[in-house]
């Protein structure tokens, strides 16, 4: 019998141009053009430095905690902790939550009427509430970063058993598969790719979140320092962190691809 | 294969009827199959040939009437029933072992055992080479294959195929009908075969069960008693085939 061709463009130079060379150029230019601009003095170096300032600016934190109190690796250390644990705890509780409710009758009609309610409030909206009763710290950022995550893990796992296919359902009906055999062998597996897409999803989020709590309810990590950037009118640090944002969630979300893609190895055939 | 009448009596079907709402589909169909036979259930388009291959496999119950295998109502729990069906049915997270050992975990049948049935498969069909790859790198027809092999390995007390060829090219179809041939000889399972093609139905069955319109009932019973293998040229086969086809005359 045949094999189905998988096409994947082939040859080690064309693969490096298209997955390294280009991306690396693009972001060159990025930059050449902002340092040029800031150089030419066409925007004021005081509103937005260059990436040269910023470049001192990032080889300074890393060791001094001035002006926000910590240094960049305690700052991202504080970051990624929060976001995890929040994104984590999301993850434990929505995906069996989301996988229960698409499955099984009963669950779906208890819990939905709630979670409907809740879904449509954007987790920013539970900042205040959650100051109020939590103060700002660890688990306040926590609470509202894990809220944010919680809504993508329910809905996608939920998705994803309502798209069994329902012929595999009738196979393993036939077998005399029991209600319990035919979701964990049959709509849990078949559902993996809807849940990875929303643990991603609940991944990228979270990290948004966070750095808006950080901004709100905090006194440390990434969102932090962009605020005392702020206050303190360091444009340099609110750059930089932003730009560690945006580093660290492309590198998470990487990360995740790479996982998924090992984990669902049947997937990339077809 | 011993001759069809001395063969003891594996499935019975008594006044079986079903109704959806006013809608009568099925009605007062009974009939005997026999262990290890070769059944072909042929009939118009339409007839209700789905909803009978249902309430035998019990994806649905019946308005009346009565299924019974080895003389008990039958029960997927506790019979070994397969079902080929006309979609595609692979798991596609699952290897081409894991797939043809699907039902055999599901009715946990000890690990050896479940090996053992699974390579003999395996060798059946010349899949050994794919043991380990995955339904999406199998073309269309080696999945169906598969597919057929999964249902062999249950050794089920009955085996229904709904038009499992019903998307394959002619060329594939002959292949795949001596092939479902040799596994039936080579493991004495009980099949019951609905297609729509006569000429399928008269190439591989001891016996073609014809219905009639909605509400189906049973029109007719011919035994094939041609030697195998087959040619779809002999005059007795045309004359089957012939017959048959004046029978259904949905056209």
């Amino acid at each position: 019998m045949a094999q189905k061709q998988t096409s994947m463009p082939s040859g080690g130079w064309k693969e490096l141009k298209y997955s390294l060379v280009l991306p690396l150029l693009t972001i060159a230019a990025f930059l050449g053009v902002w340092e040029l601009a800031s150089r030419l003095g066409l925007v004021s170096a005081s509103l937005l430095p260059a990436p040269s300032q910023l470049a001192r600016t990032f080889a300074e934190k890393l060791s001094q905690t001035e002006p926000d109190g910590a240094t960049l690796g305690q700052s991202i250390l504080s970051s990624l902790q929060t976001s995890f644990s929040g994104f984590l705890l999301a993850v434990v509780v929505g995906v069996p939550l989301g996988l229960f409710m698409g499955f099984f009758e009963p669950v779906d009609r208890f819990v939905k009427p709630v979670f409907e309610m809740i879904r449509p409030i954007p987790p920013i909206a539970f900042i205040p509430l959650t100051i109020v009763m939590l103060g700002i710290g660890f688990k306040a950022k926590m609470f509202i970063v894990c809220f944010a995550a919680f809504v993508p893990c329910v809905m996608n796992s939920y998705t994803g058993i309502k798209l069994t296919n329902p012929v595999l359902i009738n196979v393993a009906k036939t077998c005399g598969a029991s209600r319990w055999q035919i979701f964990s062998q049959v709509c849990v597996p078949s559902s993996l790719q809807m849940v990875f897409g929303g643990v991603r999803l609940a991944l990228s989020t979270s990290w948004v979140t966070l750095v808006a709590a950080e901004m709100l309810a905090s006194s440390s990590g990434l969102g932090y320092m962009i605020q005392m950037g702020r206050m303190l009118a360091r444009p340099d640090l609110i750059i930089l962190g932003m730009l560690l944002i945006g580093v660290i969630g492309f590198l998470i979300s990487l990360a995740l691809g790479a996982l998924e893609r090992r984990m669902a190895a049947w997937r990339a055939m077809r | 294969m011993s001759e069809l009448n001395e063969r003891p009596v594996k499935v019975q079907v008594r006044q079986l009827t079903k109704k959806f709402g006013d809608l009568l589909v099925l009605d007062n169909v009974s009939f005997d199959i026999r262990k290890g036979e070769f059944l072909c259930v042929v009939g118009p388009t339409g007839c209700g040939k789905t909803t009978f291959l249902n309430l035998l496999t019990r994806l649905i119950e019946p308005t009346s009437g009565q299924l019974l295998i080895d003389g008990e109502p039958a029960d997927a729990r506790r019979h070994d029933l397969a079902f080929v069906f006309q979609e595609s049915s692979a798991f596609p997270w699952l290897t081409v072992e894991q797939n043809i050992g699907f039902g055999l975990g599901i009715k946990h049948v000890p690990a050896a055992e479940a090996k053992k049935r699974v390579d003999r498969i395996l060798e059946l069909m010349g899949l050994e080479a794919y043991r380990k790859a995955y339904p999406g790198q199998l073309s269309v027809s080696s999945e169906q294959r598969m597919v057929i092999g999964r249902a062999f390995a249950m050794e089920p007390d009955l085996l229904l195929m709904d038009e499992p060829y019903g998307q394959m090219d002619i060329k594939m179809r002959f292949y795949l009908e001596d092939e479902v041939i040799r596994l039936w000889q080579q493991l004495g399972t009980t099949v019951v075969f609905i297609t729509h093609n006569i000429e399928e139905a008269v190439y591989l069955a001891e016996r073609v069960l014809i219905l009639t319109n909605k509400p189906a009932s049973i029109k007719e019973e011919v035994a094939i008693d041609l030697p195998r293998p087959r040619q779809v040229s002999d005059p007795r086969f045309i004359e089957l085939r012939r017959h048959i086809t004046e029978q259904i005359k949905w056209w």
